[in-house]
């Protein structure tokens, strides 16, 4: 978590999305959904997918792994996926998927790449019991396993998210809404794949049932290193999580940074408005301002920057001409895409707040929860220590929290 | 909460009368909603015994999960549901009766929905959506019907006025259908808003707007406003007033910044313990676990007692009454009842990784007494207690 490279997070790439272009419809009308993504999604890491709804998202999800239904069309781009199966120290074999046909996709799929949808209900046939559906993803891909074993597996993966076996022979509707979202993780996890696609899998839960998840995934990532797309439209709650994160809007990636890096110091505006979307738990309250007007209608997209309408910064050249990803700061860990970073512009305050050093204490805890979660944490160990260390967090988190405020005036 | 005649300052209404410093505009006591459930005269008990006062000019918020009843209590504050039992009251008297009163009711009281995608009817624009209401209440000669609709939506920041008068609900964004559906509430010129998780269907970057939109209205009208949220970040950013509902009761009301800062009652410091919070210094530990109870057979005693980390065994056998824990700041929790019932004991430890809480000032509660001292029949003196021995009853006689 040095911030030096939001490439590097976690490990080498797994899933490298190159100039990702999706359409909804073809010929002049096409509404153009994803516009030049480039997304890397690093091994064992955490990248967060923060966009408002309509912003693209689920179609970049679904577009990576080919699961887009028309009219969904991949105009463009690649998606290369490093299948860390070689021997070590070797390049590693690297598959395009959207170059990949039918067989080689149904042989990835699961088992390299996983999917979790945000309707659990939905997701889940509600003919066939928990046990079935769980052993027949087995049964696909897994040609040696026996009845027996099929079982054994498909009762250890519910016990593995938190649900006694005895719900086998349950069927969806007989369990509530967390715990069908378990079955999908569950589901998902099943052949242990390298890479686990999370679209909003919590948003229909309460908000304690939603931590409870999130913190058996949490637990379940770090035992399986298996690497995580979260999306979501919950910022603050992927700050929290996430190792890095990308925020989309109106189809288009506008800023990548580390979880930590985003929250502290953003560097586009939208990142900014939507941080200040967010009321916070603690300190004296303030009129927060939100983003005035409300996201643009991808069929009549604005020119220029998508946000420039809703920007209190907006300059000429952002009403004709989209800004390219640009690197601001040292080191270049971090991409923005907004004309204030092109270096021949003067960036405003809020929006050039240094980058918060590798101790930064509140936000690399934070972040830590997922990539060395367990390891590194002090908290609960004993009262003796445990005085000491409290009021050094305790200090620490104050001017966490202080400098957080004061980026979020 | 149950009202708890005879309990120290919460003589009256109970709870709501320390959250109201104020004259309540809107009060609801002891009101109570069973929704009939399958043949064999099961109940939801959706609202329990709940008292609740609006104090005029303010924000209320109720926070609660789903299933926690929060949105049956402001349908019955909105008289869309009859209670089974219990008191509304307007200005001090009973909720005008029959249907002159109701509508009389109606003209005060105006409720706005949670999904502006569904509350509007598509086949109609915005100008009938806010005639419609003038012409139900008798209100708005048409000489002036221009004008008002013009001032209705400016209330709402819907500028220029006659852009938005000839549209339909499918030309707007769910942040102007969300204002026009305000506006229809408007439209009566109301005493009260209920408004119903107003943000929750929003994008994150609006709902900031319309949040501000209703404070607001507080600030320059001085409305009165209920907020039904799951969300207790925007009722902090909000309200002036957090109470915190869970399984059909309330468990805890103080001003708004109290219940986020110093949480009282064991199932808030859970709530908190759980919601997204980018500053939070260290890894979440969730104090409780499990999840809602059904609400066909709530656990008796206090509701929250199977999931609360600190349960004492009268947990399970009676309902906690409401106790102050400070000024205006009111839980309903057997570890802050005043007089504990004898043969009980506040819990040792507590694990709650949040700001000091009023239990740390507990004396009982610092010297950290490991036992829980089984309880003895007959566990209370007070006859009030005496009286429910039926768990999950409410003491009668209210």
């Amino acid at each position: 978590m040095t911030g030096q490279d939001v490439r590097s997070q976690g490990g080498r790439p797994l899933i490298e999305v190159r100039g990702l272009r999706v359409d909804y419809g073809i010929g002049p009308d096409a509404v153009h959904a994803v516009i030049d993504a480039d997304l890397t999604l690093a091994a064992g890491a955490v990248l967060g997918l923060a966009g408002e709804s309509g912003s693209g998202k689920s179609t970049l999800a679904y577009a990576m792994t080919r699961l887009l239904r028309a009219p969904g069309i991949i105009t463009g781009g690649q998606v290369l996926l490093h299948d860390g199966t070689g021997p070590p120290g070797e390049q590693p074999a690297t598959l395009d998927l959207l170059a990949a046909d039918e067989g080689q996709l149904r042989e990835l799929r699961w088992s390299r790449i996983a999917v979790v949808m945000q309707s659990a209900m939905h997701a889940l046939n509600p003919v066939v019991t928990i046990g079935a559906q769980l052993t027949d993803v087995l049964e696909a891909h897994k040609l040696k396993m026996d009845r027996t074993d099929r079982r054994e597996r498909a009762a250890f993966l519910l016990e593995m998210v938190g649900i006694s076996a005895d719900n086998l022979r349950r069927y969806p509707h007989q369990l509530s809404g967390g715990m069908r979202q378990r079955v999908m993780i569950a589901m998902a996890l099943a052949l242990e794949p390298a890479v686990v696609i999370m679209d909003e899998p919590t948003t229909a839960l309460d908000v304690v049932t939603q931590r409870e998840i999130l913190t058996e995934l949490a637990a379940l990532q770090r035992d399986l290193s298996f690497a995580v797309l979260f999306i979501t439209h919950d910022l603050s709650l992927l700050v929290e999580l996430a190792d890095s994160i990308a925020v989309m809007y109106a189809g288009r990636l506008l800023e990548q940074a580390t979880a930590a890096g985003l929250y502290r110091a953003p560097r586009h505006p939208y990142t900014l408005g939507l941080l200040r979307s967010f009321p916070p738990l603690h300190g004296a309250r303030k009129p927060l301002t939100g983003i005035p007007g409300s996201p643009p209608d991808l069929r009549t997209p604005p020119p220029g920057c998508p946000f420039h309408p809703r920007c209190g910064y907006a300059m000429d050249v952002c009403r004709t001409e989209m800004p390219a990803a640009f690197w601001p700061g040292p080191g270049g860990g971090r991409a923005a895409a907004c004309w204030l970073h092109d270096g021949t512009h003067e960036v405003p305050a809020e929006l050039a707040v240094p980058e918060p050093g590798t101790r930064s204490p509140g936000a690399v805890t934070g972040a830590r929860t997922w990539a060395e979660a367990g390891t590194g944490t002090e908290a609960g160990t004993g009262t003796e220590a445990g005085t000491g260390t409290e009021a050094g967090t305790g200090t620490e988190a104050g001017t966490g929290t202080k400098a957080a405020t004061g980026t979020r005036p | 909460m149950t009202a708890s005649a005879g309990h120290g300052s919460l003589d009256g209404a109970g709870a709501a009368s320390v959250v109201a410093s104020r004259p309540a505009l809107l009060e609801a006591r002891e009101i109570t909603k069973h929704f009939p459930a399958g043949r064999r005269g099961a109940v939801v008990h959706a609202v329990d015994g709940v008292s609740l006062a609006l104090p005029a000019g303010r924000i209320t918020a109720i926070v609660g999960e789903s299933g926690s009843g929060k949105s049956t209590l402001a349908r019955l504050f909105a008289r869309l549901l009859k209670p089974t039992s219990g008191q509304l009251l307007l200005d001090g008297q009973a909720a005008p009766a029959g249907r002159g009163g109701r509508r009389r009711y109606a003209r005060q009281v105006q409720m706005v929905l949670q999904d502006p995608f569904a509350s509007l009817n598509p086949v109609h624009d915005v100008r009938y959506h806010l005639t419609r209401p003038l012409k139900v209440h008798g209100l708005g000669p048409a000489a002036s019907l221009d004008e008002s609709l013009a001032a209705l939506l400016e209330r709402v920041a819907l500028t220029p006025p006659e852009r938005f008068l000839r549209k339909y609900p499918h030309e707007l964004s769910g942040g102007q259908r969300q204002r026009v559906a305000i506006a229809r509430a408007l439209a009566v010129r109301p005493r009260v808003l209920l408004a119903d998780e107003p943000v929750s269907m929003l994008d994150v970057s609006i709902r900031l707007g319309i949040l501000n939109l209703l404070a607001g209205l507080r600030e320059n009208e001085g409305m009165t406003i209920f907020y039904i949220t799951h969300d207790i970040a925007s009722a902090r950013y909000l309200a002036d007033e957090i109470a915190v509902m869970y399984a059909g009761r309330l468990v805890e009301s103080a001003p708004a910044i109290s219940v986020t800062d110093q949480p009282a009652h064991p199932y808030t410091q859970l709530l908190l313990s759980a919601a997204p919070d980018p500053d939070r210094p260290e890894p979440v530990e969730l104090s409780g676990r499990g999840s809602v109870p059904s609400l066909l057979t709530p656990p008796p005693g206090c509701r929250f007692h199977p999931r609360c980390p600190h349960a004492m065994e009268v947990c399970s056998q009676l309902p906690p009454p409401p106790a102050e824990v400070a000024p205006g700041h009111v839980s309903a929790c057997w570890l802050h009842t005043p007089e504990r019932p004898a043969g009980t004991a506040a819990p040792a430890e507590r694990r709650h990784d949040g700001p000091p809480t009023r239990l740390a000032d507990d004396p009982s509660h610092q010297q950290g007494r490991p036992t829980r001292p089984a309880l003895r029949h007959p566990p209370f003196s007070r006859p009030r207690h005496g009286q429910s021995k039926e768990a999950g009853d409410e003491p009668a006689g209210h």
